[in-house]
């Protein structure tokens, strides 16, 4: 590689790395690429966005994350951001409903309600939804470890409300691999887990082609402390290893790829942020085309939605955060992202308020129509440092799949404590970066303004009745549903589970249609397939 | 600060369902780092086995790590148990986003003190150390 004259001074005062370490030169030129990629937009690899078009046919899509407390105060607030020109739902689930226990259970004490919302049976589902088409509204499901339970409550919601599923739009997380790695609301070992993906994926594909059944994510590795490259590799990692378990169950590859799509976060360090996707969709289209085979453009592309804010924000000076809210959407917006969260400022220390929610979603809507951004196609195409710099990550993004390929796989890599003990250390590096002020943040290691760091604006609280409310639905539920069909429900599935071939997901609507609960379901499963026993070595 | 805490045995504790864990091993490779014997609980702990193990383990403080917003319940919950266990004389620490308003009343049910994220770890492992002294 060339290297540009430094003269006497001190090569190493002159050397700067973006934070994943890659090397930084003071002028980049066009010598400097790896090798040429001429592709137009819409193109394979995709360089340069999977749309002819860019925005220009459709801007990304605007989600927020909301739901708390009960079923009636989320679908308020839904009702509350629709009215304001969200364009897709996003919802929060409260964690007893994330791990799999019904708001009775003594493991879900003074939890329900406080994350997200409370989701225990179809008629929360139904609530949840009421005087919204589920024909007409986008709605994504931050949900893992009981996605294909969720799935199938979403899918006898729709039946109910006589909407076809094929109308069905929207996106549910279920990313099991990652919960190991960052993020903890696994239930299952990793064998079963991964095979309830695939159920959910197949079954999708075939009942809700519209309807993405899994939304493979970076999101919690890079907010736990990885570095861009460690983010877009453990994720690109665990999406090849989702493709070898579906191919494994004799999935169509040319069907499931083209429903799979991916989650990231969008930090502050612009150009490696912008580079990082570019990256990433070459990279993908790559390897689903040579590695797997994949023929049409559908299933080489890389689509994906993307979170503003997380672990970049502070609780000193919140109002900074605005700013750095604003900088990550244009990164991610010239990173070419299908969807995009903005965290509210007060995210790093309490839950948004009405007005810091609506400050994030108007952060969208002025780069969106008021600063050019989605004119013009990939405007940074070209650029000597993005072209660069897009050429180096994929190099190094493709080394980090390499190093748990040699590992012996995403699935060993788990049940070792591999990957968490690798994330657990990039955290701990990055915190002593921090702490000795080798990374700038704003008004924590530098400016700081003591007399400012007190925090701003009104805390909202869910309210205290709610944990009451859901436990006393959740009873009057249990008391009128059929107990007998409830029964005999969940025996067909704990049958079906048994014959590893069987689809299980038939056999999940079929519990919501009659009112089995999470908890019970989860419980059912258990009985048979245990649970993960952590690896807690540090 | 290598040694700052050596001869202390330190419990870091997840309690509730929160899987938010980086923190928690972070501050765990901290102490470590300063000397301490750090043991670390795994996720989904109740704050009766985490008062057990702290009671069994003869441990000098248990550290807490909670971002789901629970703080006040099982804070609440595991002093009760170490009080229960009659290791209620452990130095109890509690991070994760603790809003400051907060506080006050979680060192009214017994934490010794409150660590924000925008702490350096040497403040928290000097802050350790000068309780643990």
């Amino acid at each position: 590689m060339s290297q540009t004259k430094s003269g006497p001074r001190d090569a190493a005062a002159a050397r700067r790395t973006t934070p994943s370490g890659i090397e930084i030169p003071a002028v980049a030129t066009a010598a400097m690429r790896r090798h040429p990629d001429d592709s137009a937009p819409g193109e394979y690899p995709f360089t340069r966005g999977i749309f002819e078009d860019g925005y220009r046919g459709r801007l990304w899509t605007f989600r927020q994350y909301s739901g708390f407390g009960s079923a009636e105060e989320s679908n308020e607030r839904y009702r509350f951001l629709l009215e304001r020109g969200q364009t897709g739902l996003s919802v929060a689930l409260d964690l007893p409903t994330q791990c799999g226990y019904d708001p009775i259970d003594p493991m879900a004490r003074s939890e329900v309600g406080k994350v997200g919302v409370s989701i225990s049976n179809l008629s929360d589902m139904e609530v949840l939804f009421r005087d919204i088409d589920l024909a007409k509204v986008s709605t994504s499901f931050t949900i893992n470890g009981t996605a294909a339970i969720i799935f199938a409550m979403y899918l006898a919601a729709a039946d109910k409300a006589g909407v076809p599923r094929a109308k069905l739009t929207g996106t549910i997380q279920n990313d099991i691999l990652k919960e190991y790695v960052a993020r903890g609301t696994w239930i299952f070992p990793v064998r079963p887990a991964l095979r309830l993906v695939a159920d959910s994926i197949v079954y999708a594909n075939q009942e809700s082609p519209r309807f993405n059944p899994i939304s493979i994510a970076g999101a919690h590795v890079r907010d736990a402390g990885s570095s861009a490259v460690e983010e877009m590799g453990f994720t690109l990692a665990n999406g090849l290893a989702y493709v070898d378990e579906l191919l494994a169950r004799g999935a169509d590859l040319e069907r499931f790829a083209q429903s799979l799509s991916f989650f990231f976060y969008v930090h502050m360090n612009f150009f490696e942020e912008v580079a990082k996707f570019r990256a990433a969709r070459r990279l993908w289209a790559r390897l689903m085309k040579e590695r797997y085979g994949a023929r049409t453009e559908r299933a080489q592309q890389f689509r994906f939605g993307v979170v503003c804010g997380g672990s970049s924000l502070t609780a000193a000076q919140p109002y900074n955060n605005v700013v750095r809210v604003a900088v990550e959407t244009m990164a991610a917006t010239l990173g070419g992202a299908q969807s995009i969260f903005t965290c509210a400022y007060d995210e790093a220390f309490q839950l948004p308020t009405e007005q810091s929610a609506e400050l994030a979603l108007r952060t969208q809507q002025v780069i969106a129509y008021e600063s050019g951004i989605a004119d013009s196609v990939d405007p940074l195409g070209g650029s000597h440092y993005v072209e660069y710099l897009t050429d180096e990550m994929e190099v190094a993004i493709e080394g980090v799949i390499q190093e748990i390929a040699d590992y012996g796989g995403v699935v060993k890599a788990i049940e070792d404590g591999y990957l968490q003990r690798r994330i657990a250390r990039s955290a701990h590096e990055r915190k002593s970066r921090v702490d000795h002020g080798e990374s700038v943040v704003v008004g924590v290691n530098r400016f700081r303004n003591e007399a400012e760091n007190k925090q701003v604006g009104e805390v909202f609280s869910s309210s205290a009745s709610t944990a009451e409310e859901v436990v006393r639905k959740y009873e009057k539920i249990r008391d009128e549903r059929d107990g007998a069909a409830a029964a005999r429900a969940l025996d067909t599935l704990d049958k079906a589970a048994r014959d590893h071939g069987e689809n299980l997901m038939p056999y999940l609507v079929d519990c919501c249609h009659a009112y089995v609960t999470v908890g019970e379901m989860v419980e059912q499963l258990k009985k048979q397939w245990g649970e993960f026993v952590e690896p807690v070595k540090l | 600060m290598a040694s700052q805490l050596q001869g202390k045995r330190i419990l870091i504790a997840k309690p509730g369902l929160d899987g938010h864990d980086v923190g928690a091993k972070v501050i765990a490779l901290a102490l470590r780092d300063a000397g301490a014997e750090v043991i670390y609980t795994g996720l989904r702990k109740t704050p009766d086995y985490i008062a057990r193990v702290a009671a069994e383990e003869n441990v000098d403080a248990v550290g807490l790590s909670i971002l789901s917003g629970s703080h006040l319940e099982l804070v609440k919950l595991t002093a009760e148990a170490l009080k229960r266990e009659h290791a209620d004389d452990v130095a109890l620490f509690v991070g994760g986003t603790i809003p400051r308003g907060d506080w006050d009343a979680l060192k009214a049910s017994g934490v010794d003190c409150v660590f924000d994220s925008e702490m350096s770890l040497e403040q928290v492992v000097d802050e350790v150390a000068r309780r643990l002294a």
